[in-house]
């Protein structure tokens, strides 16, 4: 039900589009406040939530220690799993963010014959992230020659790569295919294996969904439904160079593309898709296991207000002598006293 | 904010990275679209402009495929009924017979680079 409400969320959001932008004629605000309002809230919202991260304290040492930490000399430590040194974080953050190392150490758990328990290495997850992820970037890096002019050669280079299969025009390009295999398996993932569909929220499936949605708009718009490209990258130029223009040969389906990327855009600092900044915030990750040669202190420690022993015994000792307690520092006399 | 400078720096490369065309374009001229230029002697082409201009890719490559793989020569326009050759050098390029004033344009601008010309010879530009 949860991934069906999140697929009906998306149908929602192209049929907006295809109304607003479509039916209704509203191409300014379809092509120019939206992606405008989009953009801005993406940039400030990212900002907005690291800053809250950063400012929550971490005090103690909290790495996953995911190897032999530094030990005796004899002893071999695993220096990027279980790291003790800038550089060996560096080395380990490098891994996670670009390999996405954690993923390639997830297990499989069955139990078989009865009561025994097995755990075995399950990589598909990590590759179908992985083609996921860099399918995503290219197709990202890609977009850029429609917002540049001349389009730098390093983008031509990107295009050409992507296309290098060369089948059919427009040539498919390889990054449209895998992002789509590989979304498909992210999303079968959750559906089918109970365990995960267990534990699956609509978060989880609407923004599957969504890109799925952006992915397939995409595709229908290159090699299907096709658009005027050259007056599209007219409207693109003047969003970025703020002279908004809308050309009047833009499709409907190039305003439900920008509309459902101008919602990812949007969704993205209020979700967990922000796993991108937070990647980088990790404690678990981003820090050095050095509990024992260096001294963390929290950082909220306040000057404790203390009351010692001998403080206390000499406000009390007359009282605690008189009781019969023993004390520290016998009573003293008093000097007026002893000499009536 | 503990580690405000590591994580000030990252913000600022992200914002530096995902503004960049809004950067890059700082000073440079309002985009146009190009300015094609069109065979002087003849109004019309096998199919309408708005045709030509989404699908003309696609109906290139489906001409490539009738002739190369079926033999089947001619193409009947939906726009006049009148038949035409399906050929790349001796149809388009007849009339369109400047590649840099004519193909290159757009594709330029959107960084696509067919690959026609990896077996077809542009004309040179002189009738």
């Amino acid at each position: 039900m949860k991934a069906i409400y999140s697929l009906f969320l998306v149908f929602a959001l192209v049929l907006i589009a295809l109304i607003g932008a479509g039916g209704l004629g509203l191409h300014y605000f379809f092509g120019v406040i939206v992606p405008y309002v989009a953009v801005l809230f993406f940039v400030v919202g990212f900002i907005l939530r690291v800053v809250r991260w950063g400012k929550s304290p971490v005090p103690f040492r909290i790495p996953t220690t995911a190897g032999q930490e530094f030990s005796l000399p004899w002893i071999k430590q695993n220096k990027i799993d279980n790291p003790s040194t800038t550089l060996g974080v560096v080395l380990r953050m490098f891994f996670e963010v670009v390999l996405f190392r954690s993923l390639f150490r997830n297990t499989k758990v069955e139990l078989y014959d009865g009561p025994k328990l097995a755990y075995a290495s399950s990589k598909w997850l990590w590759l179908f992230a992985l083609l996921f992820h860099y399918s995503f970037l290219t197709i990202f890096v890609r977009h850029m020659r429609f917002f540049t002019e001349p389009v730098p050669a390093l983008f031509q280079w990107i295009d050409k790569v992507d296309g290098l299969l060369q089948i059919g025009a427009p040539t498919l390009y390889m990054t449209d295919v895998v992002i789509l295999v590989a979304l498909m398996y992210l999303l079968l993932r959750r559906i089918c294996v109970a365990k995960i569909r267990y534990i699956s929220l609509p978060a989880d499936y609407f923004p599957l969904f969504l890109i799925l949605g952006i992915a397939v708009s995409g595709i229908m718009m290159r090699y299907f439904v096709k658009t005027d490209v050259v007056a599209i990258k007219e409207l693109t130029m003047g969003l970025v160079t703020f002279h908004p223009t809308i050309p009047e040969s833009v499709g409907t389906i190039f305003y439900i593309h920008v509309f459902l990327v101008s919602t990812l855009l949007i969704y993205f600092p209020i979700s967990k898709l922000m796993h991108m900044g937070g990647v980088f915030l990790s404690p678990t990750r981003n820090l050095a296991n050095n509990s024992r040669m260096k001294r963390h202190i929290n950082p909220w420690n306040y000057p404790v207000k203390v009351h010692t022993y001998e403080a206390y015994e000499d406000e009390f000792r007359e009282k605690m002598v008189e009781a019969g307690l023993p004390v520290e520092k016998p009573l003293e006399e008093q000097p007026s006293e002893s000499k009536e | 904010m503990y580690d405000s400078g590591k994580i000030i720096t990252g913000l600022i490369i992200f914002v530096v990275l995902f503004t960049f065309p809004f950067w890059y374009n700082i000073g440079s001229a309002a985009y146009k679209q190009p300015k094609l230029e069109l065979p002087k002697d003849v109004k019309e082409c096998v199919e309408s402009k708005e045709f030509m201009r989404t699908e003309h890719m696609q109906l290139l490559n489906e001409w490539r495929d009738m002739v190369v793989r079926e033999h089947i020569k001619d193409y009947k326009s939906k726009l006049t009924g009148k038949e035409v050759v399906m050929s790349l050098t001796k149809t388009c390029m007849k009339c369109h017979d400047n590649k840099a004033k004519f193909c290159d344009q757009c594709h330029n601008s959107l960084a696509v680079s067919p690959y026609c010309w990896d077996c077809h010879v542009a004309p040179k530009g002189e009738k």
